[in-house]
């Protein structure tokens, strides 16, 4: 890995059924993320995605792209709900990054991560060991 | 109603211990858009820990008295000091970082230190959730906050 390397993009669909396996997974129940009644009655649009399963397909495309390096950090900002209609298509995320620097045995990746035009987290990055 | 301001500083019990195991990695790695094989040893993503961290935020909201619906993370960082690894036995411990209110949310900084069964640190998740007490039209029955 050198710094400038461009990484991805790798994309992943999300449907309500990964909500469910997601929230399941991870213990994360929050009605938000499967019932359109909790998440309006709310303000929110809809169902949106968890944003940890967002992060978490960014930490996969991550250790595809380093052949599963050694993560020492991980993380995000949530900045943009990603909607998830009742349908069978569901909606992409796409996951890209660039090497922004390799020292000192570890790799700083900057990730981009979007869903349609937006983009879903703010600055997302990783560090690896390279 | 907004969180009092000596929530900060302030710590909860430790989670329950939580056995690190091949088949509820698998389970996780599958709901990551992984796939749910990788033999004895699968490998043990850098999100993982969030079951922890899920766990510590959950007894924080019930302890303060609000509802997870209300719910909205805002940010999420793992800083690791080494891997989790299978086997693992695991406690996650969370303390209150910040709190302030920005347009009627609350802004609550938390910091859920992750350690093994000797007490050494495995990781350090940073999580910043936005607490929307006045969002929509669902009753509130959040208790009181301090």
């Amino acid at each position: 890995m050198n710094a400038g390397d461009a990484l991805g993009p790798r994309t992943f669909v999300v449907r309500r059924e990964d909500l469910v396996r997601y929230a399941g997974a991870s213990g994360d129940l929050n009605p938000i993320h499967w019932s359109d009644r909790v998440a309006t009655a709310v303000g929110l649009p809809g169902v949106i995605a968890h944003g940890m399963l967002t992060l978490g397909l960014a930490g996969r495309a991550v250790a595809e792209w380093t052949d599963g390096a050694e993560v020492v950090e991980l993380g995000s900002k949530f900045t943009a709900p990603v909607e998830v209609p009742d349908d069978d298509d569901g909606v992409e995320v796409v996951v890209a990054g660039t090497v922004k620097a390799v020292e000192d045995g570890l790799a700083t990746l900057a990730l981009t991560v979007t869903c349609g035009e937006k983009k879903v987290l703010g600055n997302p990055r990783a560090v690896v060991r390279a | 109603m907004p969180l009092a301001d000596d929530l900060v500083g302030r710590s909860y019990p430790p989670t329950a211990p939580y056995d690190v195991t091949a088949v509820k990695v698998r389970e996780f790695n599958a709901a990551t858009g992984g796939d749910s094989g990788g033999g004895d040893e699968p490998a043990i993503p850098p999100t993982f820990p969030i079951v922890l961290a899920f766990d510590a935020m959950n007894a924080f909201l019930a302890a303060e008295g609000i509802e997870l619906s209300r719910i909205v993370h805002g940010d999420q960082r793992f800083r690791y000091d080494r891997p989790v690894r299978l086997g693992d036995r695991l406690t996650a411990t969370l303390t209150v970082a910040s709190v302030r209110t920005v347009a009627g949310n609350d802004i609550i900084g938390t910091s859920s230190a992750v350690v093994d069964d000797e007490g050494r640190a495995v990781c350090t998740a940073t999580a910043t959730l936005v607490h929307r007490p006045g969002a929509g039209t669902g009753t509130d029955e959040q208790g009181s906050a301090a």
